[in-house]
């Protein structure tokens, strides 16, 4: 039952989202054929046009895109002199986002989660109060130009990492990660603080409850306190606006990409607007849609997992 | 782990096995001979507040022998909560000054370091909360809520541990106590629950137990159930229990002696008889007026006395009850009375100028009586 209705959610979030994403493109001025290939002929941009059905209205477009999307064909990507499957692009793009977004995920709550926990036991102490500062410090500096920042000095000045690029874990892993570095900071800096702050609040409202004074009656040490009683319902908070922040992420992961020239969606998507792929863009979106509304399902389930009552709620 | 904790382990080693105790008739315990198990001297607990220092327990002392039970009696913010937590040193350290001392089986806890104290807590010495609907960890399964203190104190392997838990489950009285060592709290009744707390407090065999209102939160039926069992339980382990409550009637029948508190302090104290065939605090008198009936709701018991529990920050001058004490006079106001003893009743105190059945009060009780008469 739940998998249907997801499934329903699905479906309507991606027509949605690729129909207003596909609205927005066609509202820019310009032939899109010149901007696909400006230095082509005309015999070739009417090749296009009537590749990519340029003459058609909007909605028997849409649905041609929608039917072939449904079916695997993502269409093609132009260049100056040649066209490509989106398809082909995209399963290069999409594992590199993949990865700098679960790097960026694992790396932020593995630093936050233990300095909000310790925070929220601390409270009011010197530790608190540095990591609260700190929190705001990283929110109010910009994605991108924390990008810039680390690039220039750890990357360029001290080359200690590779500052732009990429090379795949299966190919090189050491590289891979030295290029996926700097971009997994970038982009867990903000993160860290959002989570820090999140669950310290949750933890210190937890830390209030009789349970927690039940636990410490037992005689347990506060490690276990924190982490065995604590931290699990503190963390719902914690875990769905990680989940939500997905999308945050998609974004934040498209700025970084740019910055240190990671071949991910977000420099694949930036591509496509700037050259106004109209398949292509609409794919791409398509695909980024999915895997949003897909994450948003398993953070869903995971609910359950932490807090049984809600298992109940939905039983009832 | 550290050399204390150890030692408490194996002090405890060879005289405490769980698993058998919940059909073990008295065990002799520590020291031999020795029959005071508490000894509280003159303990105060005060908080720093926003507001200025909050005196929540200001110079109580009492001896609590093995498997004997104290009543704790006393309204709402009378310090009743505090004091238990004040005696196993529970409460946070960040805002809390303590002085006085608790010797249990006579060492001072109030010298101990944390560890040492986390030795004690669960093991010897154990508490049971007033509302179990919020005592247990909501997201965590029933089973290893038990077993966690059994592992830690009595070092028992995962078997022997849920052996043990499903053991102390029967006990009191659950049903299907396999079945519901993997269960979860909310699951259960608020009855059932407060068995479980009971299970967790009683795992390790402690000698001591707090009860802080442990049937408040309870259907009127469900309570006499659980205090039942607390009593059957507290028999067979010979276990000395501190029993909390703001309501005289739970302890009239269950407890061997009753402090009555009054705004952090003792103003009554005497063996559970002699207080109800002579009881002298006119605080006291309120407190049994105002026990609740079975047929009514549990809310219109605090409201039989008059007046507010006075503010702890800046108490009143004089006797703390004076400005709601029907028989209070000018000396109230201007000298607090200290404990002191009947004559010829001995363990029975009480902190009063004017006590029940003295002239003055009886004079006072014919003036209200003809007040109310003309009115
Ligand atoms: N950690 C604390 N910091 C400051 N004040 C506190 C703290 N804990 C308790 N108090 C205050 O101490 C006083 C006594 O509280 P306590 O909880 O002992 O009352 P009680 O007799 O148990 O009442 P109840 O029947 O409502 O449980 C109250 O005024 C309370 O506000
Ligand atoms: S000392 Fe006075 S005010 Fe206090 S309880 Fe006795 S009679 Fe009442
Ligand atoms: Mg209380």
């Amino acid at each position: 039952m739940l998998i249907i209705k997801k499934l329903a959610q699905l479906v309507v979030a991606v027509i949605l989202v690729t129909l207003f994403a596909s609205l927005l493109l066609e509202f820019l001025p310009g032939d899109a054929a010149d901007v696909l290939a400006p230095s082509a002929s005309d015999q070739q941009r009417e090749q296009i046009r009537e590749d990519i059905g340029l003459h058609d209205s909007f909605p028997v477009r849409y649905t041609r895109w929608l039917g072939n999307f449904v079916t695997g064909d993502f269409g093609n990507y132009y260049t100056v002199s040649s066209k490509r499957p989106v398809a082909d692009r995209l399963w290069d793009a999409l594992p590199v986002s993949l990865l700098l977004m679960l790097y960026a995920q694992v790396v932020a709550l593995v630093i936050a989660i233990p300095v909000a926990v310790l925070a929220a036991y601390r409270k009011d102490t010197w530790f608190d109060r540095l990591t609260n500062v700190s929190a705001f410090a990283m929110l109010a500096v910009p994605n991108f130009a924390l990008g810039f920042i680390l690039q220039y000095y750890l990357g360029v000045k001290l080359g200690w990492f590779k500052s732009s690029g990429y090379a795949r874990i299966t190919e090189n892993p050491v590289e891979h990660f030295q290029y996926m570095i700097l971009p997994t900071i970038t982009l867990a800096v903000g993160q860290v603080a959002v989570y820090q702050r999140l669950l310290r609040t949750d933890m210190i409202a937890t830390l209030r409850e009789d349970f927690i004074l039940m636990a410490k009656a037992k005689g347990l040490k506060a490690k276990r306190i924190l982490f065995r009683h604590a931290l699990k319902p503190s963390s719902l908070t914690l875990l769905t606006v990680a989940g939500l922040n997905v999308g945050t992420l998609i974004g934040g992961a498209l700025i970084v990409e740019v910055v240190f020239s990671l071949p991910g969606m977000g420099l694949l998507i930036f591509e496509a607007i700037s050259r106004r792929q109209i398949v292509a863009f609409q794919s791409m979106i398509a695909v980024v849609a999915i895997l949003y509304i897909l994450v948003n399902f398993i953070v869903d389930l995971l609910y359950t997992v932490l807090d049984p009552r809600i298992r109940r709620t939905d039983a009832e | 782990m550290s050399a204390n904790e150890q030692n408490f382990d194996g002090a405890k080693g060879d005289e405490v096995d769980v698993s058998s105790a919940a059909a073990e008739p008295s065990r002799s315990h520590g020291i031999p001979g020795a029959k005071t198990l508490l000894d509280v001297r003159d303990i105060r607990t005060h908080f720093r507040t926003p507001r200025g220092v909050l005196k929540a327990v200001d110079g109580v002392s009492f001896t609590l022998e093995r498997g004997r039970t104290l009543g704790v009696v006393g309204e709402s913010g009378s310090g009743k909560s505090v004091l238990s937590r004040s005696i196993m040193r529970l409460l946070p350290k960040s805002n809390t000054i303590h002085s006085g001392e608790v010797l249990f089986e006579g060492r001072d806890l109030s010298g101990l370091t944390e560890s040492e104290l986390r030795g004690l807590w669960g093991n010897e010495i154990s508490m049971i909360f007033q509302d179990p609907m919020t005592a247990l960890n909501p997201v965590m399964k029933i089973g290893p809520q038990i077993t966690e203190s059994l592992r830690l104190h009595l070092d028992m392997s995962k078997g022997e541990a849920r052996e043990t838990a499903v053991a102390l489950l029967r006990a009191v009285r659950i049903p299907e106590p396999e079945k519901r060592f993997n269960g979860y709290p909310h699951e259960m009744s608020g009855g059932m629950r407060q068995r479980i707390v009971i299970a967790v407090a009683l795992a390790c065999g402690p000698r001591l137990l707090f009860a802080d209102e442990p049937t408040t939160a309870l259907d009127v039926t469900v309570q006499a159930q659980i205090l039942d069992l607390l009593a059957e339980q507290q028999r067979e382990r010979y276990m000395a229990m501190v029993l909390v409550t703001h309501d005289l009637g739970v302890v009239a029948s269950r407890a061997d002696e009753i402090a009555v508190m009054y705004a952090g302090r003792i103003v009554e104290r005497a063996p559970t008889k002699e207080l109800f065939a002579n009881l002298k605090m006119p605080y006291t008198e309120s407190l049994l007026a105002a026990i609740p009936r079975l047929d009514q709701p549990s809310h219109s018991r605090l409201e039989a006395i008059g007046g507010r529990p006075p503010d702890l920050v800046n108490p009143p001058t004089g006797c703390p009850f004076s400005p709601r004490c029907p028989y209070a006079r000018e000396r109230c106001t201007q000298e607090t009375p200290q404990l002191v003893t009947v004559d010829g009743h001995d363990g029975h105190e009480f902190a009063c100028f004017y006590p029940v059945g003295s002239p003055e009060t009886e004079e006072r009780r014919v003036e209200i009586a003809t007040r109310k008469g003309a009115a």
